[in-house]
């Protein structure tokens, strides 16, 4: 598959051929399933977007069924400045249901293969958009992160997965799972294209009042490899991870530091207090974003005998378990007696995180961490909630925190073949020094898919 | 026996070009469900920004009701299913509210003022409707996310006098500031009424019962009425606590009684969080410094007009409660006219000929044309009694008032020449009756000044003729 970098660089007739030969190779590619439909919009590089998205005349439905039926009237922000940019929409593809999940299982369009090895989920929730950069199937594209979304299954899929500062890109269109979490990113082949992508997409939005009016400068023109820069690795941090991740762990390390990279130990708080200060703060927001998903205006209404049941019926059926699940759950940690006790106290658990970061961020230009505690499962390996949860445990507080991250791949795992992914986090704002560490990290590990 | 405890709710309308979170105009009478957007129709992906109008509009309030300016206030998300609210959840001010500490001073009928304190005023959008239609019910989203000032009071009023005293000084308020239109029947000043009784002397509140959506001063105050009785009916019983529950109550117009409104208010549990999508709302020193400069306020306005026009207290009141009649008023100054008569031809003249209910922009004679006719009493070309006419021809007939003068002949002869001459012939037709006047009898001065006006056909100014007639008759 060419790079954004070469299909930004192809004239009009080259592109239009190319879009076609794509389209073909989707269509016999189908079995992956990353794909929901190949839906395109205008001229330009092809980007697969993710089905939270809003992408005007598409049916744009979070993988759910309540959605079916739904065409949006308008574009998300991002949209707008990908085609302002020469880029256009194709294909919107497979995610777990309103973004919640880590292996697309919970869709209602079905499972999506990992391109890797079909016997493998390909992460969630931005699976389908992973598994198509990963397959071949697409240039690049845009996933959604709230937890992890974008970086964990980039690291299940062998691909670059980009997750900017929070408020750097327009949450504007995009299908709210948590607000205060979200982020559009890029999914791409490699770090410069997500440089490119991430530039596209960034940048104040007066529709969206949390996006950052900092000032946004462009990184990609300005990418360099050879800073040396000081990369923290958090003690004790693989403890608990498989052989597979500390394996790679070690041997980013060591090319960090062959770079010329200085890497420092330092602590951060025990991951099982992300674990919860996520679930509580992310399933408040969610049982709300959640609650106009009523079959009164759009979607799929279910005739009930009243009002009441109407609501009854058509939530009962158009949400899928895990959905209800975390809707229970926020309204469980909002209801009277019960919000101070967790969702206050999450609230100070999430500023007793950022703090940390802050401090380590005083000193070190960017944190090394894995991506998940071990290689992609495989198909029904996740289906205890609380073993699915604990998975997001390296993360998640890179979104509480709101901080930029990327996640590219190291190795193939000794054990099973698939591909381990490790991520960068850097400061708030600071992308530049995020791309510059990740491209250093993969020109020195020199990644390649094949086994 | 019992004292009344009540407080209030009042839901202002902001009177903003465009709704709280979009851009979506705030006016209704527009075919259904047209002036709406992504935002206020909730769909996927749609973020509300913040209408700093509201923020302005709101300053304004707080400052004019003494108010403490939070400079930083918060959104939070109230959770509760229904057509009418598209996001299922509305946005408002739960925790820090925009407006908070303010109070207010009504005039009690015995001459003595009192305050009644304002707990808060926060921002929070308003819903949509909902139309039932026989089996069937519609929903019209134009009016969802239109925004409101809720304005809450302290339980300090203790009689529905008090209510309505403090609802008209509020309601003048938000006029004079032109922050709302405040039309009750339109819905944009809606009543939530907090009612509940205790024994004379003791300190300590009891269960309080909400009765909602009341549209007239008329219906509050027999809502509270049977509310009351219903509370006392049901202590005197030994049913109160059975029977007063903390509860919303509609007020039923044709049965005048309150009824429990049963369902979505039942057992509510709002879940309220802060909003995710929207930073703090923040009042700048620029912003606090522009929107705290407010215009006169009712009270300042009614202690001028005393002062400056020498107006009486009772009427500097009738007119000052009105921003419309206030500024007619004004008007009439502008124009010139003189406010000892402009007084009489506003307070007693022209309104006495108005039924109720017409306002200055309904009334048929706009202040310019008052003043025009004060004017013409001011400068003598007219009497006060034919003014009268004047007036009442111009209530029917579109005219200009010198032409109205004209047709109907009533311009007074204050010509001196045209006087004597006038004078001089019913003195020479009246020889005998001249020299009775000479040889004593002073009554006959009346017969001249009458004759003399009746053959002026009454344009003749009477106290011209007057110095007249005395002076040819000596
Ligand atoms: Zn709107």
């Amino acid at each position: 598959m060419i790079t954004l970098k070469e299909a930004l660089a192809l004239s009009k007739e080259e592109l239009e051929a190319f879009k076609d030969a794509l389209k073909t190779q989707i269509e016999a590619n189908k079995e992956l399933n990353g794909y929901i439909d190949v839906n395109s919009v205008g001229e330009g590089v092809p980007i697969a977007i993710k089905d939270n998205i809003q992408v005007d005349g598409w049916a744009v439905t979070a993988a759910s069924n309540i959605l079916q039926g739904y065409v949006s009237p308008y574009n998300a922000t991002v949209i707008d400045k990908m085609k302002a940019a020469g880029l256009s929409p194709l294909g919107r593809t497979n995610m777990d249901e309103f973004a919640m999940g880590s292996t697309t299982e919970s869709s209602f369009y079905g499972k999506t293969l990992n391109p890797h090895n079909a016997e493998y989920v390909p992460g969630g929730s931005s699976g389908g958009s992973a598994a198509v950069v990963g397959a071949g199937l697409a240039i690049a594209a845009l996933g959604s992160d709230t937890g992890g979304s974008i970086r964990q299954p980039a690291a299940y899929c062998g691909v670059v997965g980009m997750k900017p500062t929070y408020g750097r890109v327009s949450r504007y269109g995009l299908g709210a799972y948590a607000s205060s979490l979200d982020q559009i990113g890029p999914i791409t082949q490699n770090v410069e294209d997500a440089a490119i992508l991430y530039d596209i997409l960034s940048g104040h939005d007066e529709k969206d009042s949390t996006s950052s009016t900092l000032e946004c400068l462009s990184v990609a023109d300005k990418l360099d490899k050879s800073r040396k820069l000081k990369i923290a690795v958090i003690q004790g941090h693989t403890d608990e991870a498989s052989d597979a991740i500390k394996s790679a762990y070690t041997k980013a390390i060591d090319a960090l530091k062959s770079a010329g990279h200085e890497v420092v130990e330092r602590e951060l708080l025990d991951g099982k207090y992300d674990i919860s200060a996520y679930y509580v703060t992310a399933t408040a927001e969610a049982t709300t974003n959640l609650a106009r998903y009523d079959g009164i205006r759009y979607g799929n209404r279910v005739e009930g005998k009243n009002l009441s049941d109407t609501y009854i019926q058509t939530r009962s059926n158009g949400f899928g378990d895990e959905v209800k699940r975390r809707i229970l759950l926020g309204n469980f940690v909002l209801s009277s007696g019960y919000y101070d006790a967790y969702y206050v106290k999450a609230q100070k658990v999430r500023s007793l995180i950022k703090a940390e970061y802050e401090k380590i961020f005083e000193e070190v230009d960017l944190v090394l961490s894995p991506v998940a505690p071990d290689t992609a499962p495989k198909f029904g390996e996740m289906s205890d909630p609380m073993k699915m949860y604990l998975s997001d445990i390296y993360t998640i507080s890179v979104n509480l925190a709101g901080l930029p991250a990327i996640s590219l791949p190291i190795e193939n795992a000794a054990s099973n073949g698939m591909p381990v992914g490790l991520q960068l986090i850097a400061a708030p704002f600071n992308e530049q020094t995020l791309f510059d560490g990740a491209l250093s990290l993969e020109s020195t590990i020199n990644y390649t898919k094949g086994n | 026996m019992f004292e009344v405890v009540i407080g209030l709710e009042v839901h202002t309308q902001l009177n903003t070009n465009t709704k709280l979170f979009c851009s979506c105009p705030t006016s209704f009478n527009h075919t259904q469900n047209t002036n709406t957007c992504p935002t206020c129709l909730a769909l996927p992906g749609a973020l509300p920004v913040l209408n700093k109008e509201v923020l302005h509009k709101s300053i304004m309030f707080g400052t004019a009701v003494d108010a403490t300016i939070n400079r930083d206030s918060y959104f939070d998300r109230k959770s509760y299913f229904y057509p009418d609210s598209p996001s299922s959840y509305q946005i408002t001010q739960l925790y820090t509210p925009v407006v908070e500490h303010g109070s207010l001073e009504i005039d009690l009928e015995d001459g003595s003022k009192k305050t009644i304190r304002i707990n808060r005023a926060h921002i929070e959008a308003d819903a949509g409707k909902n139309i039932h239609e026989g089996d069937i019910s519609k929903v019209d989203l134009n009016r969802a996310g239109t925004p409101l000032l809720e304005i809450v009071s302290e339980p300090d009023m203790r009689s529905s006098d008090e209510v309505i005293l403090y609802l008209k000084k509020l309601h003048s308020i938000v006029r004079y500031l032109d922050i709302s239109d405040a039309n009750m029947q339109e819905g944009s000043f809606r009543v939530d009424v907090n009612v509940s009784i205790r024994p004379k002397g003791d300190e300590k509140l009891y269960t309080r019962v909400e009765i909602k959506n009341i549209n007239s001063f008329k219906f509050i105050e027999k809502a509270i009425e049977v509310e009351v009785a219903r509370q006392i009916d049901a202590w005197e019983d030994g049913t109160y606590e059975e029977e007063i529950a903390q509860e919303t109550r509609l007020f039923d117009q044709v049965k005048q009684e309150t009824r429990s409104m049963r369902g979505k208010e039942e057992a509510a549990d709002y879940r309220y969080f802060p909003e995710p999508d929207l930073l703090k709302a923040v009042v700048s020193d620029e912003m606090f410094e522009k929107y705290s400069k407010i215009p006169e306020l009712p009270d300042e306005k009614r202690a001028r007009f005393v002062s400056e026009y020498n107006m009486s207290e009772y009427n500097a009141g009738v007119l000052t409660a009105s921003l419309e009649w206030a500024k007619y008023f004004e008007t009439m100054m502008a124009e010139g006219a003189s406010a000892k008569n402009a007084i009489t031809w506003l307070t007693v003249e022209l309104q006495g000929r108005l039924s109720g209910g017409i306002t200055p922009e309904t009334s048929p004679i706009s202040a310019q044309t008052l003043a025009t006719i004060v004017k013409a009493i001011d400068d003598k070309t007219i009497s006060g009694k034919a003014a009268k006419d004047v007036l009442d021809y111009r209530m029917e007939n579109e005219m200009e008032i010198d032409a109205i003068i004209e047709k109907l002949g009533l311009k007074q002869v204050s010509d001196t020449g045209a006087i004597e001459t006038m004078v001089d012939e019913i003195m020479a037709a009246n020889m005998d009756k001249v020299e009775q006047y000479r040889g004593g009898k002073e009554k006959l001065l009346g017969f001249f000044v009458g004759q003399v006006m009746k053959a002026s056909k009454g344009s003749a100014n009477p106290q011209v003729v007057n110095e007249i007639v005395t002076k040819k008759l000596a």
